[in-house]
């Protein structure tokens, strides 16, 4: 139960920050729900803006400095929104040592991005992970959600290239 | 951390670098040493301020165990044997003290806290006329929009008293620490400059607790900033007493 | 529940399972799931549908097998024969040869051989009903035993019995540091105070690890079980998995098995008749490995940046919102059920004098067979890489095997013999650490091995003490230079001097385990660090001495 007057308004009318509502509610708008909400709010949006910090913010009755503090803390938050397409290198130990260095390389000249950044047509995201936790198919990508075992380099920039080419959009 | 509040406050009695002292159970190290005169080096430690425990500095030996403790977060025990100095940890002090130099640009001779600074009084107290360790030298930004305070980043070492202070002290919980590792930083609000932060109150607590040039005053000029840090305990006393 | 009504549930169950002639298990976990093993277990449906064999054949998705790098994996009856590189090709043929329990002669190439050191050598206990059991389905779990030794603990033992069948059985903690359980759960019974909570530390951030998500994904009511049997021994009520955000299906597997938990009874108010009330909530990391750390864990918890406190106080007497609470990883509470079934002297009969039971590695890098194994603890390093991982590929030499992640360190081949346990992997400058285990052939160097561990730590500290968080740096920063060939030998000096002092002051195990990985190498591959400190110094004289022309780079040939 929110103790205090009604439950702050969302920041927009679109529909999705319902399901950010609900997981507050769920958490009794305590505090201590940060973390949940923030995961809700990027599911929903895809990232976490300004707006969106600041109606979290409101309604579990946590500090500005906090939330801001918590979402740039975990690497898994995001405060930019994200490219139409994920590509996700591993960079665990297994993976590192099987060489999934060389692999980021390669996409990142073929990308023209860094690791954490999105291409300027937003059509791309490169991620890092530290270790998706498929170490015996080391080296691991995942593009767009789908994990590709044993990455053959060459192979993923062929499938990068006809997703940057918008070949891949239905 | 006080144990002055106990009203069956028991005294124990240990051995701090030889002395023999007497102090109320309940004290950590720190406290029971400063309180017997023995000085015990601090960055992030302040008497009014909850613990931290970030600077390592107050780092001690205790007799029977071959790790190091945190003084400030270490309570007395009956019978204890702590030794403040040695030349380990002399050693590890003069590091952390060097990793903070090298890790942010601290220029003293063009630092409104030159001569006021409580890393540069470290540092010479504990000797280190040399950095031995790589400068990183990273480009850090100076939130120079308040009207009456200045935040520059590259002389905060991250010991969060002005964090504490804020939240704990005052109330207002406009500062925290965004980031994490080597890229931590302190940030107002959501990373706002400091003038849209709607949450500050230009108490100016941040600024007095602040132990570099981080948080000065404007319009000082160098080596003029001066910062009063009295107002703390005094503050934390008149809480407790109205509460 | 009612207590008989767990037998009967399991009975109707076995009964369900027998009326059916053929069981195929097909691999559901994170790893095969990425080899398309969901068109795998698709397809047979298909079959089976377009066949008529409903009845007689039945196709349940399975926790993993083990050899995860030969995936998806998928297993006839219960053990033999077991596939493996299984495609939805594959099918068909698979059901044409159910009938012979050596499997379709034609599939010879995909045959697992079960006699193989790799399952022969492998003692189950936590991971004996992982590739049997469907995780998703309450029932089948219980026909495989779920459950009965919660029932048992409730109905027939006190806290304190709990608590000395887990101290005899000599389990310490498989986080890492080797805690002994017992005692962590009797200083948590004993603490005071109104309310208690059990934490399972599903946070697996180990880089090269996936023990943890296995169990969650393959056994999750093993998970639940085990924290619902440590809640009664310490006196709490409610329970928090603290589950990584990265590990999307152990999550879906947890909370079904959850929610199915409740439904049956099995969590919730008066457990099976008792007046043991016990909850489980999940909460979601997001990315920090500090995470892993007890009290950064707990600030998680309660919705904070995930940043470690001093202790004392521990979390044993003061935890999650101040109160007493119990953390232990997914794999100790795992191998709680077993414990409490066969009894604290059959666990304590596995394993050497001060570590028993079983442990679980994944055993990954430069080996023939990489996946997860459950070993007895003191088995030798050396056969789990030669026999169990079948050695390094053909045409390179082992170099190093590296344990414990980022706050472990690199063993060499000397080494190899010592039997695998906490204080002999401690005597070697490395630690036993949540299981991972990546074998390194010639083609690494260590210096690189260092870098890759420091980059992690450095980036994984959480910023609040300054020799975690400049001093990672610093290390990072000269091992960076050494492997770009600008190091001079005094760096090494310098180098074991800041990792002394970083391990010494740190605040938290991140930052005082962080200089392992450096000074393993530097123990046992100084080799690795001369030659690049050499080669730089030989390649910067020739680039003096040799013709440069002004614009172009100078070539980087060794003379020698």
């Amino acid at each position: 139960m929110y103790p205090t007057g009604p439950i702050p308004k969302p920041p927009s009318d679109d529909k999705r920050w319902r399901i950010v509502e609900a997981t507050m509610r769920r958490n009794g708008f305590e505090p201590q729900a940060l973390i949940e909400s923030l995961h809700s709010v990027q599911q929903a949006m895809g990232y976490l803006d300004e707006p969106a910090m600041k109606w979290v913010a409101a309604c579990l009755r946590v500090p500005l400095s906090k939330i801001q503090g918590v979402a740039t803390f975990y690497h898994h938050f995001t405060l930019k929104p994200q490219g139409k397409h994920t590509c996700v290198v591993c960079l665990g130990t297994a993976c590192y040592i099987k060489g999934s260095r060389q692999i980021l390389e390669s996409v990142q000249s073929q990308l023209g991005i860094q690791g954490g950044q999105t291409t300027a047509d937003g059509r791309v995201s490169l991620l890092v992970a530290r270790c998706i936790g498929a170490c015996g198919l080391a080296p691991a990508t995942v593009l767009d959600g789908q994990v590709l075992a044993k990455t053959d380099t060459d192979l993923l920039l062929k499938r990068l290239q006809s997703v940057t080419d918008g070949k891949a959009e239905s | 951390m006080n144990g002055g509040k106990h009203a069956t406050a028991e005294s124990i009695t240990l051995t701090i670098d030889q002395n023999a002292i007497s102090c109320r159970n309940g004290l950590s190290v720190l406290e029971a040493a400063r309180e017997h005169g023995i000085d015990i080096p601090t960055l992030c430690w302040l008497e009014g301020l909850t613990l931290w425990g970030g600077c390592r500095l107050c780092m001690v030996e205790i007799e029977g165990s071959p790790r190091l403790f945190a003084a400030c977060a270490t309570q007395c025990t009956e019978g204890m044997v702590i030794h403040t100095q040695s030349p380990r940890l002399h050693r590890y002090r003069r590091t952390i003290v060097e990793m903070l130099l090298a890790e942010r640009n601290h220029v003293c001779s063009v630092c409104v806290s030159n001569g006021h600074c409580e890393l540069q009084a470290m540092a010479q107290r504990l000797g280190v006329d040399h950095v031995h360790l790589p400068y990183r030298f990273p480009r850090l930004s100076v939130d120079n929009s308040h009207d009456f305070f200045r935040l520059d980043h590259n002389r905060c070492i991250l010991c969060t008293r002005c964090v504490r202070v804020c939240a704990e002290i005052e109330g207002a919980h406009t500062k925290d620490v965004k980031g994490r590792g080597i890229q931590a930083a302190i940030i107002h609000d959501l990373d706002q400059p400091w003038v849209e932060s709607q949450t500050c109150t230009s108490c100016g607590k941040c600024v007095n607790v602040c132990p570099t040039g981080a948080l000065t005053h404007r319009g000082t000029a160098i080596g003029e900033m001066i910062k009063k840090h009295e107002f703390l305990p005094y503050l934390k006393l008149m809480r407790e007493v109205h509460q | 529940m009612k207590p008989e009504d767990l037998a009967s549930l399991a009975d109707k169950q076995r009964a369900i399972n027998a009326a059916c002639k053929h069981r195929i298990g097909v691999c559901t976990e994170s790893g095969c799931v990425s080899s398309q093993s969901d068109q795998i277990a698709a397809k047979f449906n298909e079959l089976v549908k377009s066949r008529g064999l409903q009845k007689d054949v039945r196709v349940v998705g399975v926790g993993c097998m083990g050899l995860c790098g030969n995936g998806p994996m998928v297993k006839i009856d219960d053990g033999a024969p077991m596939y493996q590189n299984v495609t939805p090709e594959h099918c068909a043929a698979i059901l044409d040869g159910l009938d012979s329990p050596l499997g379709n002669p034609q599939l010879r190439h995909l045959l697992c051989d079960l006699n193989q050191p790799f399952f022969r050598r492998q003692k189950l206990v936590v991971r004996s009903n992982s590739g049997l059991i469907d995780p998703e389905d309450i029932n089948d779990c219980i026909a495989h035993g779920a459950y009965e030794s919660l029932l048992k603990v409730l109905t027939e033992l006190s806290p304190t019995d709990v608590i000395n069948q887990i101290t005899l059985s000599g389990l310490r903690g498989r986080g890492g540091a080797g805690f002994p359980t017992g005692l962590k759960w009797s200083t948590v019974a004993k603490a005071g105070g109104p309310s208690k909570f059990v934490i399972c530390n599903g946070d697996e951030g180990d880089p090269g690890a996936f023990m943890d998500r296995s169990v969650m994904e393959g056994d999750p009511h093993r998970v639940i079980e085990g924290m619902a049997i440590a809640a009664y021994a310490v006196g709490a009520d409610h329970g928090v998995i603290y589950v990584r955000a990265e590990y999307p299906l152990a999550v879906k597997r947890l909370t079904r098995a959850i929610n199915q938990a409740m439904r049956h009874e099995l969590l919730g108010n008066s457990l099976f008749g008792t007046r043991f009330n016990f909850n489980i909530e999940i909460r979601l990391g997001a990315g920090a490995f500090v995470c892993g750390e007890e009290t950064a864990l707990i600030a998680s918890v309660e919705g904070n940046r995930g940043v470690p406190r001093p202790r004392p106080p521990y979390p044993a007497n003061s935890g999650l919102y101040g109160c007493p609470t119990l953390i232990n990883n997914v794999e100790t509470y795992a191998t709680i059920a077993p414990i409490i079934r066969e009894g604290a002297a059959w666990f304590a009969a596995i394993g050497t004098a001060k570590s028993k039971g079983t442990k679980i590695f994944a055993l990954t890098g430069a080996v023939q067979n990489t996946g997860l194994i459950e070993v007895p603890m003191g088995i030798s390093l050396r056969d789990i890489v030669f026999d169990l991982g079948g050695g390094v590929p053909a045409g390179r030499t082992f170099k190093a095997i590296q344990t414990g992640g980022p706050s472990g360190g690199c063993i060499c081949g000397q080494n190899l013999d010592i039997p695998l346990d906490y204080e002999s992997l401690a005597a070697i400058g490395s630690i036993m650490g949540s299981g991972g285990m990546i074998v390194m052939d010639d083609t690494s160097n260590m210096v690189d091995v260092a870098r890759f561990f420091m980059e992690f730590c450095m980036s994984e500290s959480c910023g609040k003490c300054v020799p975690c968080r400049v001093g990672t740096w610093q290390i990072h920063h000269l091992l960076d230079r050494i492997y770009k060939g600008h190091g001079a030998p005094e760096d090494l000096v310098l180098l074991k001097e800041l990792c002394e002092m970083v391990k010494a002051t740190s605040l938290c195990g991140l930052g005082q385990s962080a200089p392992n990985p450096v000074l393993s190498t530097l123990r046992n591959f100084e080799s690795d660090y001369l030659a690049l400190i050499e080669k730089g110094r030989a390649d910067r004289e020739a680039a003096l001495s040799g013709p440069h022309d002004s614009g172009t780079t100078v070539p980087l040939e060794v003379i020698s």
